[in-house]
């Protein structure tokens, strides 16, 4: 009987405990970097903080390998089984909102008011994700290589003519020191494409899409600007400046360091082992301008609210307290990204005033373009991707980018305009 | 016989199976038997490849999208269209104003294609159009137009991969089987060594072949340089359009040879001994004896080789996606790969669905004519 009774309390004891566990209403959490210790620890720690002091909410992270993330997500959404926040690839956005799978942040009044223009994702008027950091990507080069050849360092104020930027490669391929006077990455095949080159072809004055309707492409990835640009794209390979689509990953991460090649077309990330080979001797350079101004692509991974979620507010109030300068600053060391605020790159290890990848961040806050704000996105992006690569193989610039042209706008009037007045 | 018995012998079979008797399940009847047991297998076929195939076929005829808050709508034909669509087309020269025919270079000169395809609305019909190929008649020049020249070229590769990769593969596995049936020490030794690619993923061959046909420093220039004392010029193997497809086609063969040859292996060893000293005794020679024993009596095996590389090949998607994603300019687009490619990454899950819809007919047709002319003839 006493055994009983005692059994008894033991169970109301749980009930009463596990009641007093559940109070904080829980927030399920996707995240696209597994395998990462330091971004899990980052990211665990933001959380613990989030969860210890406020008792509404309990975030609980799940990860996923990046690559099967976005079909994750997808197939998540198709079962109506989506988390409360996601995390989501910038230009990836607009495609998961039009299609209903995130709904608009509530964020105070004034919370992004420092950030990097990439870093906000906004879509049809309204903030959808938030990024803690932005990329930028920048033209690697060696002081000691410019100065030898007599060649002058350019600024931001002051980049390369693309002129000038032509003749420094046809010198530096004319030393034979170099197997190629230019790495442009063409190994990294997918994203890096439009990522990294949509923005060449922006500074010639063409773009992917006609930004002001975003219902075509007409004239503007095929027009006389889209034309030279591709003409100069493909005399690249022909005259043998930079290595082609066939490129082995490996030359692509070891050229600049090794020296075989002597200018790079590189992401932030790659910064620091670069720092590591060649120290104070590097120079982070701004893109060329080609008539119409030196310009890079911007935008990262951002947190949104998905549209399942029960709980946006709490979801909201999440987010909003991941934007936290230190947090900002925490990832910028940890993983070497750009911290989205100003603020927190001064406290931040590399992007501080006098710090050694400093220079991103300004190149992120003058010159980022996002890439084009529309669900027809991820498929104008492989179109794109492919007709880069045809090019730097030879087919006919004119015909190859009337294709492109042709395939965009079949998608887009295959999806009635996707979302934009046609 | 009772009347019960006789009443049971013409029940229908569930009843039959239902009804109490004395013999096991077993015994009664082997065809219910048969069924019951083919039923687990016969139900997943059903759910994870005939209803899909269904549902494919189904949205092969809609717009449907993977992403989109657009419901899909019936668009009949519309997708099969746009990939099978081809014309010819007429260039006619350039003449300037006394009708003579232009020059430039010594050449016939033509106006660009894109002026008949590209919004004129005299040729409605040729809009949206491509050149595939194109031949020079009289001063003309004949274009063949087609809807989608990526489609087609993926086509193309794929049939032309699978047509030298059937008797290639093949052949090579039936050499290896014929060198590797021998009672030789170590010969398990040697069988597990050819089989090896086989066990490792696709990806991972794959990654290590674009290692291998590294244009720079590949291990196969530098072998070619090596063997040639440097008079070999080394060959960008997966970025020059004419050697992309002949490497993938090697290192396909080369990957699943072992597979094959397991297969030619069991057939010979099915041939009994005692054909080949009667046809010994008979003053056959080697060759004589592959002739007219170990061919005849691999035929069966040789059916199954044939129709597995064809439909493997059919399928060739892994080298694709991780050497060359279809490219350079093409050269190894493969039809699974586009399939693929617009379904998911473009998220046109029905023109997706139309490629796969296409492969099937294609891939039956050619099973069916393998099974014919291969058939048993009597």
């Amino acid at each position: 009987m006493k055994k009983a009774a005692s059994l008894l309390v033991l169970a109301i004891m749980l009930v009463a405990f596990s009641g007093l566990a559940s109070a904080q209403t829980e927030l399920s959490l996707w995240y696209h970097g597994a395998g990462n210790e330091t971004e899990r620890s980052i990211l665990l720690g933001i959380i613990d903080d989030f969860n210890a002091l406020q008792s509404d909410y309990a975030v609980v992270l799940e990860e996923f390998p990046q690559e099967s993330y976005n079909s994750s997500i997808v197939a998540a959404a198709l079962a109506g089984d989506l988390p409360d926040i996601i995390d989501v690839d910038g230009p990836v956005m607009p495609g998961w909102a039009w299609a209903g799978y995130m709904v608009p942040l509530n964020l105070s009044e004034g919370a992004l008011d420092d950030f990097l223009p990439g870093a906000i994702g906004t879509w049809n008027g309204d903030v959808y994700s938030v990024g803690l950091w932005d990329a930028a990507v920048a033209l690697l080069a060696l002081e000691s290589t410019l100065d030898a050849h007599g060649i002058r360092v350019p600024t931001l104020d002051a980049p390369w003519t693309g002129e000038e930027f032509d003749d420094i490669l046809e010198q530096l391929q004319a030393t034979g020191d170099y197997e190629y006077a230019l790495d442009l990455g063409m190994a990294w095949t997918g994203e890096w494409y439009p990522y990294a080159f949509s923005p060449l072809l922006q500074s010639f004055g063409g773009d992917m899409i006609d930004r002001d309707t975003y219902l075509s492409a007409e004239g503007v990835l095929n027009g006389d600007e889209a034309v030279a640009f591709g003409e100069w794209w493909q005399s690249l390979f022909e005259r043998g400046l930079a290595a082609g689509t066939s490129q082995d990953g490996a030359d692509r991460e070891t050229c600049f360091i090794d020296q075989t090649c002597a200018v790079q077309w590189n992401g932030n990330w790659a910064g620091l082992g670069a720092l590591e080979a060649h120290g104070d001797d590097l120079l982070f350079l701004p893109a060329p301008d080609f008539g119409a101004g030196s310009t890079i692509g911007a935008a990262s991974w951002q947190f949104g609210i998905s549209s399942a979620s029960e709980n946006p507010e709490g979801a909201s109030a999440f987010i909003e307290f991941a934007i936290q300068d230190e947090y900002l600053a925490a990832f910028s060391d940890g993983i070497g990204l750009i911290p989205a605020t100003s603020s927190a790159a001064a406290i931040s290890e590399y992007y501080s005033e006098g710090g050694p990848l400093e220079v991103f961040y300004g190149l992120s806050n003058e010159q980022a373009l996002v890439r084009p704000v529309t669900p027809g996105y991820a498929t104008m992006a492989l179109i794109f991707e492919k007709a880069l690569a045809d090019i730097a193989n030879g087919a006919d610039v004119l015909d190859t980018l009337d294709a492109a042209v042709d395939e965009i706008d079949q998608d887009i009037e295959d999806n009635g305009g996707y979302g934009f007045e046609m | 016989m009772t009347s019960a018995a006789s009443a049971r012998k013409n029940a229908p079979i569930w009843v039959r199976l239902l009804l109490p008797r004395d013999a096991p399940l077993y015994q009664r009847n082997d065809a219910v038997m048969g069924w019951l047991m083919a039923l687990p297998a016969l139900l997943i076929l059903t759910i994870f490849l005939v209803i899909p195939f269904m549902m494919a076929f189904v949205v092969s005829f809609t717009n449907q999208r993977l992403i989109s808050p657009n419901p899909a709508e019936w668009v009949g034909f519309r997708n099969f269209e746009r990939l099978l669509t081809i014309r010819n087309f007429t260039l006619e020269p350039e003449r300037d104003d006394s009708g003579a025919i232009v020059y430039a270079d010594g050449e016939i000169s033509y106006p660009r294609l894109r002026e008949f395809t590209r919004n004129n609305p005299d040729y409605p019909e040729l809009d949206g159009l491509r050149e595939f190929t194109s031949w020079q008649s009289g001063d003309n020049r004949t274009v063949i137009l087609v809807g989608d020249v990526v489609f087609l070229r993926a086509l193309i590769n794929t049939l032309i991969f699978a047509a030298v990769i059937a008797p290639l593969q093949g052949g090579l596995a039936l050499l290896l089987a014929l060198l590797l049936n021998q009672a030789l020490p170590f010969i398990n030794v040697f069988r597990s060594i050819y089989f090896a690619p086989v066990v490792v993923s696709m990806v991972v061959v794959s990654l290590l072949w674009r290692f291998i046909y590294d244009g720079q420093n590949g291990l196969l220039n530098t072998i070619l340089g090596m063997i040639t004392f440097g008079n070999f010029q080394p060959v960008d193997w997966l970025g020059n359009p004419y050697t992309a497809m002949p490497a993938m086609i090697a290192m396909s063969a080369w990957q699943a040879v072992g597979f094959h040859m397991v297969i030619w292996l069991a057939g010979l060893q099915t041939i009994p001994v005692s054909l080949y000293e009667a046809a010994g005794l008979d003053g056959a020679g080697a060759f004589q004896k592959f002739r007219y024993v170990t061919w005849p009596g691999l035929r069966n095996t040789a059916v199954l080789v044939l129709i597995v590389i064809t439909i493997q090949a059919m399928g060739l998607f892994v080298q694709v996606d991780v050497m060359t994603r279809g490219g350079p300019l093409d050269a190894t687009q493969s039809v699974v790969f586009q399939a693929v490619q617009r379904g998911y990454d473009k998220q046109d899950i029905a023109e997706g669905a139309a490629i796969s819809v296409i492969l099937f007919v294609i891939v039956f047709t050619i099973a069916m004519v393998q099974r014919y002319l291969t058939r048993e003839r009597s």
